[in-house]
């Protein structure tokens, strides 16, 4: 391995951090971290959510100083002004969220803030010749005249990408570049790392994604609570140990629930039809029958855009159907609004909490009681007694760690608000509990007690259908295994299946 | 904003008891600038003018506050859901001339007759008038999806010229009506007093207290806060968004016929233009009164303070004397300025939470809190 041969003649780090310290008022967000970065080779910062590893590249990209501490580029001590000052010295970031316009076109959006101008004008044909040739060695067909509003999710990180080639940089920072993109969209990426580093470019890597980044990094450097606690080389390295330094101890997602029997059947979905809201004429959901008894944890696996959202969307009321039932302990709710599909016991907890979940004017409080209103109207008015001792109960249940329900909802860590987004699901008193990716974004540790509690309420005889893009979270506690793909359910599974037997039947290669 | 900033406050002043036990001046000054603003402009004003602070003067200047304060509240609610209604101006314009039109009798034409509803029952037609409008807003916007400043906006034409052509462009006078028709009593919203304090204020009032109680105490209230704080998040959690938001414009359109009844018995005359631009000073009481234009944040209390801002400010700017153009100006600075505190508190709101998260001392979620924060100001600035 060549980055092999280059730590051992001592290789040199084209970016230094010394001793970094992040203060936000009193908290302090990193503590002394020092961290390395060198041509041609990729290094990847794990570390659960909080644990300060987009504070680090926020301070390594410009886009905030650090408290104290010392950046050191090529040798010499820098301070970047901006993120325009980081670019200009070759260095550039690929946020989580993307930056993109949606008006506006490919090539307008690669070229944003750095118009090629001529003459005064700005040269729109080479622009777009430039676009191409990024879209070329990205092996992504796209027309740079498309305005970006009309790509998939995974295209749009494509342009994103491209934006970051496009001005030549020496370092360049990503930031969960793959958490929208489809199999065949990571390899792709992961080929252009390749062709990157082969070229010297440094690349820093962040994912929550374990497995993915254990296959593209060279380094591995993990935080926790603000500090680095390992840095190794990857043949030094597997996933048991990346998980041990992140979390402090040893995790388990945990095992489907045992020592009880199912109940009747909870949901019967049959022969269900959703259309396809971007294109017409293709169903998104296509004759799709399911079904789920009381007790059961089923999980539903699939590649993105293989209907899962638009499944449980549909299910819960938030999108017409086309066709087919849905049988709630034996009735059919497929005309049903929302709010009688809660009150019948079936609910959602969509995949998107910012966007779909949390209403982030209110209080934790608030938020918590959104979908329990009616059980403290007393006479007209709501009850701030019975509120009260709703949402304590519900915060105790699903073990938020807040300062109490006052505290407003974006003071909370992913993980606590996606536990404020269930918690309010589970104060409906369903019977039927429906998680779009409920691990989506959220660190091991929360993972772990979301998988618990789900495991728990099925012991209580609700039934649970989560889905997931992780195929370790199928093998946790789920009782049944569904792949869709298309629409359709391609697989079914009981618990004992391997994981290649799951990537296999979605689609997806196993390597 | 004040919504939000009370909530802190709220959690503030708890977690104040627990560290510290102080309270922030600076926190305090934008809690309740508005309140201070006022003061501000009743000192001003008195060094300024020695009949500012009168009894007759204060009246006056309350009548004009109630106007203000009910299309404001009207206003607020929809403002709250995260919509906007420009038709207000127009609908109070129009409830003031059906107001007259009803005093001086229906006529059933074909029939022969003349109605001449009482005052009630003029009263009770007169806000039908004003809900029908706002039903109109109400559904075009939430069934029909068209974005609500268009929608209102066509309503602030179509409205106004209803009110014309009603009128034939004149206007109604000579509105006391006769007690031998049983329809007498139109003046007393505007001149009369209970306990020396003007009806039109009094009513003000009681609409401000059920709306308070209505956003605070009921399920309807909440759905409000929600629908406005996050649409979708609402809807996925059973709230009827579409129903809220029809609701809100049937109570602006409401609140409007009720503040076209009391300006047209202060005037004692309906025509058909009264109202105009009142919907951009309604709009300018809700933004001094701190709520956020992007919905989910803002009180009633805010807002009614919103009112008599706008209301003692330009009643002030006519006493001492200056010109109708620099009043304008002054108006504008004053709108502005508000909004530009509204910013303010927002990022002491921010570094509050910081700091707060570190007192508490749990790592975890305190970094995620400023890595949030951070990100905001990260994903702004790249905006800009």
């Amino acid at each position: 391995m060549s980055d092999l041969a280059r730590e051992q003649n001592q290789p040199v780090p084209v970016l230094s951090a010394r001793d970094i310290v992040k203060n936000y008022g009193g908290v302090r967000a990193l503590k002394g971290v020092d961290f390395d970065i060198y041509p041609g080779t990729v290094t990847t910062l794990f570390g659960e959510n909080g644990a300060g590893k987009s504070t680090l590249m926020k301070i390594l990209s410009g886009v905030e100083r650090p408290t104290d501490g010392q950046l050191i580029l090529d040798g010499e001590s820098v301070t970047f002004t901006s993120t325009v000052d980081a670019r200009d010295r070759g260095i550039s970031i690929i946020h989580q969220e993307l930056s993109l316009s949606p008006n506006m076109s490919v090539r307008d959006n690669i070229f944003m803030g750095r118009e090629i101008v001529r003459a005064g004008r700005v040269d729109y044909a080479e622009e777009a010749r430039q676009a191409a040739a990024l879209m070329a060695e990205l092996e992504e067909d796209i027309d740079p005249l498309t305005p970006v509003g009309e790509l998939r999710v995974g295209q749009q990180q494509i342009v994103e990408i491209a934006r970051a080639l496009s001005v030549n940089s020496r370092i360049l920072i990503m930031d969960e570049p793959t958490s929208a993109l489809s199999a065949s969209e990571i390899e792709v990426l992961f080929k252009v790392i390749h062709d990157l580093t082969d070229r010297g470019v440094a690349i820093v890597y962040i994912s929550h994604h374990l497995e993915e980044a254990l296959e593209i990094t060279d380094y591995a450097v993990v935080l926790r609570d603000g500090a680095m606690t390992a840095k190794e080389t990857r043949d030094q390295i597997d996933l048991p140990w990346i998980v041990r330094h992140m979390v402090g101890d040893h995790f388990d997602l945990g095992s489907p629930p045992e020592g009880y029997t199912f109940g009747e059947t909870a949901l019967s979905v049959q022969s269900l039809t959703v259309p396809d809201a971007s294109a017409t004429g293709r169903a998104a959901v296509d004759d799709l029958s399911l079904e789920v008894a009381a007790g059961e944890i089923v999980c539903i696996y699939g590649l993105m855009g293989a209907g899962r959202t638009e499944l449980l969307e549909a299910l819960a009321g938030g999108s017409a159907i086309e066709r087919g039932r849905i049988l709630l302990d034996g009735r059919d709710i497929s005309r049903d609004s929302i709010a009688q599909r809660i009150a019948a016991g079936l609910c959602l907890v969509p995949e998107d909490r910012q966007r779909d979940g949390l209403v982030q004017s209110m209080t934790v409080g608030r938020n918590m009681s959104l979908a329990s209103i009616s059980e403290f109207v007393r006479n007209l008015f709501l009850s701030s007694r019975d509120e009260r001792s709703i949402v304590d109960d519900s915060i105790r249940d699903v073990h938020v760690k807040t300062d109490g329900p006052d505290a407003m909802i974006g003071s909370l860590s992913g993980g606590n608000q996606q536990k404020v987004v269930i918690g309010k699901m589970m104060s409906t008193h369903p019977k039927v509990i429906l998680l779009d990716e409920p691990s989506r974004g959220i660190d091991i540790g929360a993972k772990a007690e979301v998988f618990k509690l789900l495991s728990e309420r099925a012991k209580q005889g609700v039934a649970v259908v989560y889905s997931t893009s992780e195929v370790s979270e199928c093998l946790s506690i789920a009782h049944r295994i569904i792949v869709m793909g298309r629409g359709r359910i391609v697989a079914e599974f009981g618990p004992d299946v391997s994981k290649e037997q799951i990537m296999a039947a979605s689609g997806e290669s196993a390597d | 904003m004040s919504e939000t900033s009370a909530s802190t406050r709220q959690a503030g002043s708890s977690r104040g008891g627990l560290l510290s036990g102080g309270i922030d001046p600076l926190a305090l000054l934008l809690e309740g600038r508005a309140f201070f603003g006022l003061v501000a402009i009743i000192i001003v004003f008195s060094v300024l003018s020695p009949n500012y602070l009168t009894v007759d003067n204060v009246l006056t200047m309350t009548s004009h506050v109630a106007i203000f304060g009910l299309l404001g509240m009207g206003m607020l609610l929809v403002i709250l859901t995260g919509g906007i209604d420009l038709s207000v101006g127009s609908t109070l314009g129009l409830c003031g001339v059906m107001t007259g039109y009803f005093i001086h009798g229906i006529d059933l034409g074909p029939l022969g007759y003349t109605l001449y509803p009482s005052i009630w029952v003029v009263f009770l037609l007169v806000c039908g008038v004003g809900a029908l409008v706002g039903l109109i807003n109400g559904v075009l916007v939430a069934y029909f999806r068209v974005p609500s400043f268009v929608a209102t906006l066509g309503a602030l034409y179509a409205v106004r010229g209803v009110a014309l052509l009603i009128t034939n462009g004149l206007t109604y006078n000579n509105l006391s009506g006769k007690p031998e028709l049983g329809n007498t009593g139109l003046d007393w919203l505007g001149f009369n007093q209970i306990l020396d304090v003007p009806v039109g204020i009094i009513i003000m009032a009681v609409v401000a207290v059920i709306l308070a109680v209505t956003l605070n105490r009921t399920a309807f209230g909440r759905w409000l806060y929600a629908t406005g704080g996050n649409a979708r998040a609402a809807r996925l959690s059973g709230v009827p968004t579409k129903r809220v938001t029809v609701l809100v414009f049937v109570l602006s359109g409401v609140c409007a016929a009720i503040a076209g009844m009391v300006l047209t018995s202060q005037l004692t005359s309906a025509g058909p233009t009264a109202g105009t631009t009142y919907e951009l000073t309604a709009i300018a009481t809700v933004v001094i009164g701190g709520a956020a234009l992007a919905g989910g944040v803002g009180t009633v209390r805010g807002t009614l303070l919103g009112a008599f801002v706008i209301g003692f400010l330009s009643d002030g700017l006519v006493i001492v004397g200056v010109s109708n153009y620099w009043q304008m100006v002054f108006t504008g600075v004053v709108i502005v300025l508000a909004v530009l505190l509204n910013s303010i508190d927002y990022k002491s709101r921010r570094g509050q939470k910081n700091k707060s998260g570190g007192d508490n001392n749990k790592p975890a979620a305190s970094t995620a809190t400023t890595e949030k924060s951070s990100s905001v100001g990260a994903s702004t600035s790249a905006g800009a």
